[in-house]
């Protein structure tokens, strides 16, 4: 078994996506959608244990190692790519396509990765192919990718910083359970939660993701925050600053969702929510939570990308991306509406969906720590999830009222995209088994109980009347440029300064302003470092002996004693 | 017989070579004499090298007088890399330079060059191989010299002063070498260099000693370029002719750090410089002032080759912020630093180098598009730029690993991070080339241009396949500078 196994998973998508662009069209279709099959097949060759392993550099390097949790993340995100492939059929631009094979592909590598080393290098893979895939959106997402690729360098820095600390700390490259109780590991934590889209640097991911293209950003919605949760739950389970930061992405997850008008900003505000439920569950950090974290990534991954589909084909058949632009469009697009409404009632944990098997494992997991603070935040929390990706992405897109639009269904291989995976998600909420049973580790755990279907029903009918209810108040924000006055004289002081500054039109000030500060640096830095600059002109031969001199001087200064 | 003398056959068979060269006065037989003792420069480095990891350091007396009276011709593992390093790049250059020297100089010149090119590199591996404070001097201005003569070859009008500056400025840095040789004569009566580090144990801290080392830095630093003191170094290189830039930036500037690791650890030791004197503190600032103030010049150049100068003087900086560490990983890292960018950079100035063959001119906005015509070439630039950057897999990788380990080995974890930012603007400057080289429609100067010969091809191909196969395989370059920095760390205690 272990000496016939050699090609690791991550590699074939890897080399997939770069065949991809140099590939005829014909071509191409089978190779978008062979392969993830074929990665998904491997990954369930993958044993228990190191597989493959080398040393470089005097340290060990563990490319290939697997075990539950990394088979249950490198699957859904095989399954994924395959979803995407699906989909992204018709679409024509092979170099978007194939770095999201290689972006796929590099999340895989992560999943199975059994060092640092290689957890940073995939991680590196990562952000490249992410950043291209934003990059083809067009218009933009050119600025956009430019603020995400920055902001993932800094990332990647950190972690690096981190890694190479750890190692020289410990003297072991393996990637294991780890508590932040040091500088080296504070920054390898940082690194991951970055790309988990956690505060204070959440506003990368609202501001990229939307940019990308319809297809694109299908794709973006998986990997990265779900690496970045793989991750926590590998390295960091039971840090205990978790929790409280995977509470505040779930809160500022949905105000900002509410808020706003874009629909597929709305779906990238609630990528937060959701993984800040995840990351809440790794806080917290028991078997149960853990386990929570685990399955709800792998629900969320489908029901999300199946929302995000719904929104792509949208988007595709209209060209339009604005709540207040959409509606009505259940008459012509009756598929798409449909499945839409089912990745929105998945996200909204309803009973027979997926989300509902998932979600309640992480309040059951605090239930049982007796954390009641934390139960009853998530059982809110999940009311503010079924008000904005619940009903709000639904309603104002496909009902509402009727904005003139009557686009056709999209091709039939979105449309094949879109049933498959609104199967899964009611599949899954109807048997869960099959996800219980390779879940990292064993489940005793029953989601349909009397007691907890009724309370999720009650939960989600009033959060249901209370949207309706507030419709009016709703719609006043879905004018172009929002204004949310309203929205924080009601909260009061405390939040007011908190959100001012990231809200809306102040969010876009305030990286007009970041943006000129930048500018005003650069021209100082071009001023001293450009070509005419002090530091870049041909000295004359005299002042370059005067430094000599100086130095000279100075060595000898430092010297006398 | 022959194994016994390959200490002098070393720097003998150049300086031979560059006297018959100039005898022939034909520049393809020329080539041929130079081709020929270049390729066999490596073989008596990789000789050596052996009889070093076997046997220990060699000692060779010159003219049967022993040390430390005669001139003492010493190798360990240290200046065995070096030489090794140094051979090797001459001999891979040596085909390239034939298509690229008729292209850019005078054909009456042709032997002359190869005569001036086989003194320099006489030059260089003499240094690299006395151990003889004085002879150091000696060869370091048969280098210097032969350097100064090689960059006024330049088909640019302005190498000249390049020339000029550099001599001013090396004549200087010569000088002040000197003047600390000087010195050490005086306290310690000797001058080689493993009997001065003996006789300095017992007169250490004396005024004359601290002179001595302040004037040997500063004399050291000019020739390698250590910022603020690298004025000279982008004008010489952007100017000279191309063959010229690609061997100087591999060879010339890692002679110089060579010099300055022999000077502290051998001689003055680890002690006196790191413990006793503000040197960590000075060297590391100038190092990360290089790393960054450098890096950002070399994103707003507008000549490719400068930019690339510009980069080597950032480079230069993580060398000697790797000695600046002085802990163990961090002196791998900068020993091993001055292997790896001796690759890269000689393939990038190459691949450069090719370029200006084909279409006459290396500005950058003169590349757009090249990519399409020249792909090989600059596929070649992009691996080896990737390296600069330090991306996993390529041998720049290696250097900044160790050198953030060394950060973390004293605690300084601010300046692990501070190393991996400043790889960062690397990220642009080699970013922007390829950008304009593969994303940009193809420009004028472009428009002819296709790969060049093989003669020069192959040879780049060589050191840039290099710098990806010493990113995987580290044991040869990071192990043995990690014998190396051992060896220097234990001094002479």
């Amino acid at each position: 078994m272990m000496a016939e196994f050699s090609i690791p998973p991550a590699l074939v998508l890897i080399v997939t996506g770069l065949l991809i662009p140099v590939l005829q069209k014909r071509a191409r279709s089978i190779f978008l959608l062979a392969p993830p099959l074929l990665t998904l097949w491997l990954i369930w060759q993958v044993p228990d244990g190191v597989i493959l392993s080398f040393e470089f550099m005097g340290y060990g390097i563990a490319p290939l190692k697997g075990d539950a949790l990394s088979r249950l993340f490198a699957t859904i995100f095989a399954i994924m790519a395959f979803g995407g492939g699906l989909f992204s059929l018709n679409r024509d631009q092979p170099a978007e396509l194939g770095a999201a094979f290689v972006y796929a592909g590099s999340a895989i590598g992560v999943a199975f990765a059994g060092d640092l080393i290689t957890v940073f290098i995939f991680w590196e893979i990562m952000a490249v192919g992410s950043t291209i895939v934003v990059w083809f959106g067009g218009g933009e997402a050119q600025r956009a990718g430019l603020r995400y690729a920055a902001i993932h360098l800094l990332g990647g820095v950190l972690l690096m910083a981190g890694v190479a600390g750890e190692i020289s700390a410990t003297g072991t490259t393996e990637f294991r359970a780890i508590q932040p109780d040091s500088i080296a590991r504070w920054l390898i934590l940082a690194g991951f939660l970055i790309n988990a889209g956690a505060p204070p640097l959440s506003a990368w991911l609202p501001d990229a993701y939307p940019e990308a293209s319809w297809s694109g950003t299908v794709f973006l919605s998986a990997f990265t925050t779900k690496t970045a949760v793989y991750v926590l739950i590998r390295g960091f389970p039971g840090a205990e600053i978790l929790i409280f930061i995977g509470l505040y992405m779930v809160f500022y997850g949905i105000i900002y969702a509410i808020l706003e008008n874009d629909m597929r900003r709305i779906l990238a505000y609630s990528i937060i929510n959701q993984v800040g439920f995840m990351v809440t569950g790794i806080g917290i950090g028991t078997t149960m939570a853990l386990n929570g974290a685990a399955a709800h990534a792998f629900t969320h991954i489908i029901y999300k990308a199946l929302l995000l589909m719904s929104a792509g084909s949208v988007l595709h058949m209209t060209g339009k991306r604005k709540c207040t632009d959409l509606g009505g469009l259940f008459r012509t697009m009756p598929l798409t509406c449909i499945c839409g409404t089912i990745g929105a009632l998945s996200i909204s944990s309803f009973p027979l969906t997926s989300g509902f098997i998932s979600k309640s494992m992480i309040a059951q997991g605090a239930a049982d720590e007796h954390m009641m603070i934390v139960w009853m935040l998530l059982a809110a929390a999940s009311a503010g999830v079924f008000l904005h990706a619940g009903i709000k992405f639904p309603w104002f897109v496909f009902f509402q009222k009727d904005s003139g639009l009557r686009p056709d269904e999209p091709p039939w291989n979105m449309k094949a995209s879109m049933v498959l995976f609104s199967v899964f998600c009611i599949g899954l909420g109807i048997y869960p088994d099959p996800l219980y049973a390779i879940l990292p580790a064993p489940v005793d755990y029953q989601p349909y109980t009397g007691a907890h279907v009724v309370f999720q029903l009650q939960l989600l009918l009033f959060s249901g009347l209370a949207f309706f209810l507030m419709l009016g108040w709703l719609k006043r924000t879905l004018t172009i440029t929002l204004d949310f006055d309203w929205f924080y004289r009601g909260l009061g002081q405390a939040l007011q300064a908190e959100f001012q500054i990231k809200s809306g039109a102040a969010w876009t000030a305030f990286v007009d302003r970041t943006y000129r500060a930048v500018i005003r640096f650069l021209e100082t830095v071009y001023r001293h470092h450009g070509p005419q600059g002090v530091l870049a002109r041909t000295w004359p031969t005299g002042s370059m002996a005067i430094w000599a001199t100086l130095l000279l001087g100075a060595y000898l200064i430092f010297y006398y004693r | 017989m022959i194994a016994d003398n390959l200490p002098a056959l070393q720097v003998v068979l150049p300086l031979l070579g560059a006297v018959v060269c100039a005898m022939l006065r034909r520049g393809t037989l020329a080539w041929g004499v130079a081709l020929i003792v270049s390729l066999l420069m490596p073989l008596c480095a990789i000789g050596l090298l052996l009889e070093v990891l076997e046997n220990g350091t060699i000692s060779y007396a010159f003219g049967g007088w022993p040390p430390p009276i005669g001139i003492e011709y010493r190798v360990d593992i240290i200046n065995a890399f070096l030489l090794l390093l140094v051979s090797l790049i001459g001999a891979v250059i040596m085909p390239y330079a034939k298509s690229s020297v008729e292209a850019e100089i005078a054909p009456e010149n042709h032997a002359w060059f190869y005569a001036i090119y086989l003194l320099c590199l006489c030059g260089l591996l003499g240094i690299a191989i006395t151990g003889d404070a004085f002879n150091v001097f000696v060869f370091m201005e048969i280098s210097s010299l032969a350097t100064y003569a090689l960059i006024a070859m330049g088909r640019d009008r302005r190498a000249l002063l390049a020339a000029y500056q550099y001599l001013v400025v090396g004549t200087i840095g010569a000088t002040m070498y000197v003047i600390g040789v000087g010195f050490l004569y005086s306290m310690t009566g000797s001058l080689n260099l493993v009997d001065i580090a003996g006789r300095l144990a017992d007169i250490e801290n004396s005024r004359a000693v601290m002179a001595a080392l302040a004037f040997l830095t500063v004399g050291i630093s000019l020739k390698l370029a250590l910022f603020p003191l690298h004025v000279w170094l982008p004008n010489a290189y952007a100017y000279a002719p191309s063959m010229v830039t690609s061997f100087l930036a591999a060879t010339a500037t890692k002679v110089a750090v060579y010099l300055l690791l022999r000077y502290y650890f051998s001689v003055f030791g680890v002690a006196v410089v790191f413990e006793e004197l503000p040197v960590t503190e000075i060297l590391l600032f100038l190092s990360l002032a290089a790393m960054f103030g450098a890096s950002i010049i070399a994103i707003f150049q507008e000549d490719a080759k400068r930019m690339l100068a510009y980069s080597s003087v950032a480079q230069i900086g993580y060398i000697t912020l790797g000695i600046a560490l002085a802990n163990q990983s961090g002196l791998t890292g900068g020993i091993v630093h001055l292997f790896n960018h001796a690759l890269m950079k000689g393939a990038l100035f190459m691949a450069l180098g090719a370029v200006f063959y084909r279409i006459g001119t290396v500005k950058i906005d003169d590349l757009a598009g090249l990519g399409k015509k020249m792909p090989i070439t600059m596929g070649a630039f992009v691996l080896a730029g990737l390296s600069v950057i330090g991306v996993p897999g390529t041998v720049g990788f290696v250097s900044k690993w160790y050198l953030g380990l060394g950060a973390f080995e004293n605690g300084w974890w601010w300046l692990a991070f501070l190393i991996v930012i400043s790889s960062l603007i690397s990220v642009v400057y080699v970013g922007r080339i390829v950008e304009v080289v593969w994303f940009r429609p193809i420009s004028q100067a472009a428009r002819s241009a296709k790969e060049p010969p093989l003669g020069m091809l192959l040879p780049t191909l060589l050191l840039t396949a290099a710098t990806v196969y010493f990113g995987f395989d580290t044991t040869a370059s990071a192990g043995i500078a990690g014998r190396a920095a051992e060896l220097l760390l234990a001094g002479l205690r």
